[in-house]
């Protein structure tokens, strides 16, 4: 009996570990700095933990915490609950009207095992008086983050229609000045910055990290030989693979929408030109041919063409053209600086940092209409990079001299800033839907 | 005392120990609004592989010109100026007098735009510079280009006079 309680004390114990903002993990914060006017408002009720609610308290934080961070909800204090139900059958729907809740996620968390558990929720339509959805999980301790982000992904796409992206990691690139010099660390961490792992510690610089489209793989340019080369490193036991070192710059990879091909750029025929590894065959093919820069290849989601930086016409601009170097058509024309363009999934739209008034800011072109849309107004932003739904743009910018990342939604309405405890941010770059 | 002052105080001192006695003059890309006594050819200190001083062939002017390892370049551009011209001509004399001495160009950017344009843009600087040595008629075999892009800027700020030493190349004979 004594046991029986220490054992399930114990797996408290691992479960609280691995879900409270423990200060080694919370590598950073994140902060809204503009939301919409009005989200959908929601009650997130503590999951139960086998009748204590601790444990589940913590997990539906990080349910709530998701929600919030993509503008369009609005979570309804936990103050304001009259009840604390934790499955449909205990919901009284007058108590949530009355607190003006459209929607209600109730759930539980049971030990199934040493060290598994099993989670269940259920997401509630409080005016129809009726449950929407629910699912029950078998996991591992370990997992219970991610079964939050899962969690938060089908309430996201239940509700707005859109596939939720919050089950999904982040790379990026970390420095900081040591006194042996400045050390750089790739790192790749959960969507909300948790749970970071280092995938490359260097003391010289690494820069455009891409992801590979099964999420397994990344590619990125290390300067550790003293000059830019390309890797591509396996993220689950780290194996990686240098794919260029040229005579010159090496660098920009992105993986095709197959992950069998790799566009990157290089200079060894003397300038910088946009080539194709065909990383089965190992054969390389150049697509450009011209005496300006052509850098930064970004891949169509029909894995049919790219997007690309050129200075061919004497400033940098964004043009389009087939896997086979024909079709070049430049696709911006307004202002004298438009560079590393990046295509959403379903192709609607290209995002891309613009100069307007002395300053570097994200802007996103509407593909079809050509109507470009200025999401950002700080000075020195850089590397933008879709969530695979399209939803949200992370990128890197300056704030009071520190490089810090930043997301904004692709309608600009809302805007976040991550604040990482210590040194500069940079390079992000989000990772398509884990599989 | 700060990063920067500490770092303008070590710019300044390796400044003083390569150029010790030249009369240098102030160029206008190297950063006018620096204040007074900053030398920005900086880390000019590598002469010959053997880190050799060098011979007398050398015209008091001409000595000059080589001790500056920098070259700058304005906001989005790899061309030459003829202050610049005059330093790459300089260290490509240098090199056809001495035609076992490698060199390595290093191309750098300021921080503003994207990184993987101005890693491409650090390059056409390096190659620029290339240029000339080789119109001049030093062996291409000798010259290595590298580009840093934005990754290794030589002052922090955020500002013109910060972006203006980091647009440069590095003419080294020490790699």
């Amino acid at each position: 009996m004594k046991l029986s309680i220490m054992k399930k004390f114990t797996a408290l114990l691992i479960i609280l570990s691995g879900l409270m903002v423990n200060p080694a993990q919370a590598v950073l914060t994140i902060e809204i700095t503009r939301g919409v006017d009005v989200g959908i408002p929601i009650a997130i009720v503590p999951f139960s933990w086998d009748g204590a609610p601790v444990a589940g308290e913590s997990m539906t934080k990080v349910i709530e915490a998701d929600l919030t961070r993509s503008g369009r909800f609005d979570s309804i204090p936990q103050a304001d609950f009259l009840q604390q139900p934790h499955n449909a059958k205990q919901v009284r729907f007058k108590d949530w009207r009355l607190i003006k809740a459209d929607y209600l996620v109730v759930g539980s968390i049971r030990q199934a095992g040493t060290a598994t558990y099993s989670v269940k929720f259920q997401l509630m339509d409080v005016f129809k008086g009726n449950t929407l959805t629910g699912y029950e999980f078998s996991i591992q301790s370990t997992k219970l983050r991610n079964i939050a982000h899962q969690i938060s992904d089908i309430i996201y796409e239940k509700l707005t229609g859109e596939k939720g992206a919050f089950n999904t990691k982040i790379a990026y690139v970390t420095v900081e000045k040591t006194k042996k010099g400045k050390r750089y660390l790739l790192q790749v961490a959960d969507s909300d910055g948790f749970n970071p792992q280092t995938i490359l510690n260097s003391h010289q610089p690494l820069m455009s990290a891409a992801w590979s489209p099964d999420a397994r793989k990344l590619a990125y340019v290390s300067f550790e030989k003293k000059r830019s080369m390309i890797f591509i490193q396996r993220l689950s036991d780290g194996k990686r693979e240098n794919v260029a070192s040229f005579k010159g710059i090496n660098s920009a990879p992105a993986f095709s929408p197959d992950g069998n091909k790799l566009a990157f750029v290089s200079s060894k025929e003397g300038n910088t030109e946009i080539y194709i590894l065909d990383l089965r065959t190992r054969a390389i093919k150049r697509l450009t041919n011209h005496h300006g820069i052509d850098t930064e290849p970004s891949w169509l989601p029909n894995g049919r063409g790219l997007v690309f930086t050129s200075s061919r016409s004497g400033q940098p601009q964004i043009y389009r053209m087939n896997i086979d170097g024909s079709g070049v058509q430049r696709l911006t024309y307004s202002g004298k600086y438009n560079a590393r363009p990046s295509v959403s999934a379903d192709g609607s739209l290209m995002v891309m940092i613009s100069r307007g008034n002395g300053r570097y800011h994200v802007a996103v072109m509407n593909l079809r209409t050509k109507e470009i849309t200025k999401l950002t107004d700080t000075q020195l932003d850089e590397s933008p990079s879709f969530a695979p739904n399209g939803r949200m743009v992370l990128y890197a910018t300056e704030q009071a001299n520190k490089g810090v990342l930043a997301a904004v939604s692709s309608d600009g309405r809302v805007r976040q800033s991550l604040r990482f405890l210590q040194g500069d941010v940079r390079e992000p770059a989000w990772s398509p839907y884990l599989r | 005392m700060n990063n920067t002052s500490k770092l303008i105080l070590i710019a300044l001192l390796a400044g003083m120990v390569a150029v010790s006695g030249c009369n240098k003059k102030t160029r206008k890309a190297e950063g006018a609004d620096m204040g007074d006594g900053v030398s920005t050819s900086g880390t000019g200190t590598e002469f010959g592989p053997d880190g050799k001083p060098l011979g007398d062939w050398q015209s008091g002017a001409s000595a000059d010109l080589l001790s500056q390892t920098r070259v700058y370049f304005a906001y989005d551009s790899s061309e030459l100026d003829a202050d610049s011209m005059a330093v790459a001509e300089a260290h490509a004399a240098f090199l056809l007098n001495n035609p076992s001495t490698r060199v390595v160009l290093e191309g750098h950017a300021d921080e503003r735009g994207t990184r993987e344009y101005n890693l491409a843009l650090g390059e056409r600087r390096a190659q620029s510079v290339a240029d000339v040595f080789i119109a001049l008629g030093v062996s291409a075999m000798n010259i290595e280009n590298v580009s840093y892009g934005e990754e290794n800027p030589v002052a922090e700020g955020h500002d013109d006079s910060s972006w203006q030493l980091n647009r440069r190349v590095e003419i080294r004979y020490d790699r």
